[in-house]
């Protein structure tokens, strides 16, 4: 499998490594924003049940999107439609995606909620997908998407440490959208506002 | 005048822009909706939703006049299941001001579409996805993923 072959690639596993050692150090910022969540609703008396349950469902919403995202990029990476650097990127991008489902099941569960789990099945308009600007333009759409549900869950949050690390994805979308869309050959930032 | 005159007159526009904006929501939208617009609005609900597919939130071919919570296949909050709603524009419209608080519980954790305009383009959009429009075709085979 020409994901597999990828992996397997070193200069690919050198850079994905390099990578992974840079993006940890903002994850760790990240999740230690996320993870602070309980601590903070503790410390604030005006905390209440129902505004934990609020958050837990928007990060369980959040959780769906980013589980069907990694499908999506799965297929995308599995299409054999895709250069090899832009198989590269894919598969990064993929990873972020992980790395989000990481830290947001740690954040549900650690404010007592259940994680939503993998769904059996995703559906996705494969037959349209033909050509890699087919896949690439799917992938765009999937990350604008994610931009604005990120956008309408910030101000959402009860929890405000919860709002900043949800912007802190948001802005990771966002840069998935602008690669996504600059690979196509689109202006890569149409705007000077997201919505 | 300073910046934080002029930061303190951004948010009080904002939120009169909000209160605006919700106050609208409670009345039948007497906006014209252009469906061009609304499917560039409709981008932004591509993370969740699909025409033709159910994902995070249900298939939306046939939305306006369907039942609220009757897509088959779609695993809805309790809230959506109980909620005695059909989407027309002036429901479409309601819920999508500000989803959580027009239906509490709603899995659709979203602080809402605030702009009236935006809201009536997007709900023309949904209008013109019917089942048997070209954007909904019935026999779409578009399958697959496990």
């Amino acid at each position: 499998m020409q994901l597999i072959k990828l992996l397997n690639d070193p200069l690919f596993a050198a850079g994905r490594r390099a990578f992974i050692g840079k993006s940890g150090v903002l994850l760790s910022a990240t999740a230690v924003a996320l993870l602070a969540g309980r601590d903070g609703l503790a410390a604030d008396s005006k905390a209440s049940s129902t505004s934990v349950g609020d958050d837990v469902r928007i990060l369980n919403t959040a959780l769906g999107a980013e589980h069907q995202a990694i499908a999506a990029y799965q297929v995308g990476a599995e299409s054999n439609l895709l250069e090899k650097s832009v198989l590269a990127l894919a598969v990064q991008f993929q990873g972020h995606h992980k790395e989000h489902v990481e830290i947001l099941v740690k954040t549900i569960t650690q404010l007592g909620g259940k994680p939503v789990a993998v769904l059996q099945k995703y559906t996705f308009p494969t037959d349209k997908l033909k050509n890699q600007a087919d896949v690439l333009r799917f992938a765009a759409g999937l990350e604008q998407g994610a931009v604005s549900a990120y956008l309408g869950a910030v101000p959402a949050f009860h929890n405000r440490d919860l709002a900043k690390a949800a912007a802190s994805i948001l802005g990771d979308e966002a840069m998935h959208w602008a690669t996504l869309r600059q690979a196509l050959g689109e202006n890569p930032v149409p705007s000077a506002f997201v919505s | 005048m300073n910046i934080h005159d002029v930061s303190r007159g951004f948010f009080a526009c904002a939120f009169l822009l909000q209160c605006c904006g919700a106050i609208a929501a409670n009345q039948p939208s007497e906006i014209k909706g252009d469906a061009k617009s609304g499917e560039q609005v409709y981008a932004r609900c591509m993370a969740c939703h699909s025409l033709t597919e159910n994902r995070i939130g249900p298939k939306h071919c046939g939305v306006v006049g369907r039942r609220a919570g009757a897509v088959p296949g779609f695993d809805y909050s309790p809230a959506m299941r109980r909620a005695k709603i059909v989407w027309s524009e002036k429901t479409l419209n309601q819920f999508l001001a500000d989803p959580m608080k027009y239906l509490p519980g709603t899995a659709m954790v979203f602080a809402g579409v605030p702009d009236p305009k935006e809201r009536a383009d997007v709900i023309a959009w949904l209008k013109e996805a019917r089942p048997e429009s070209a954007a909904c075709p019935a026999n779409a085979k578009r399958r697959h993923r496990g």
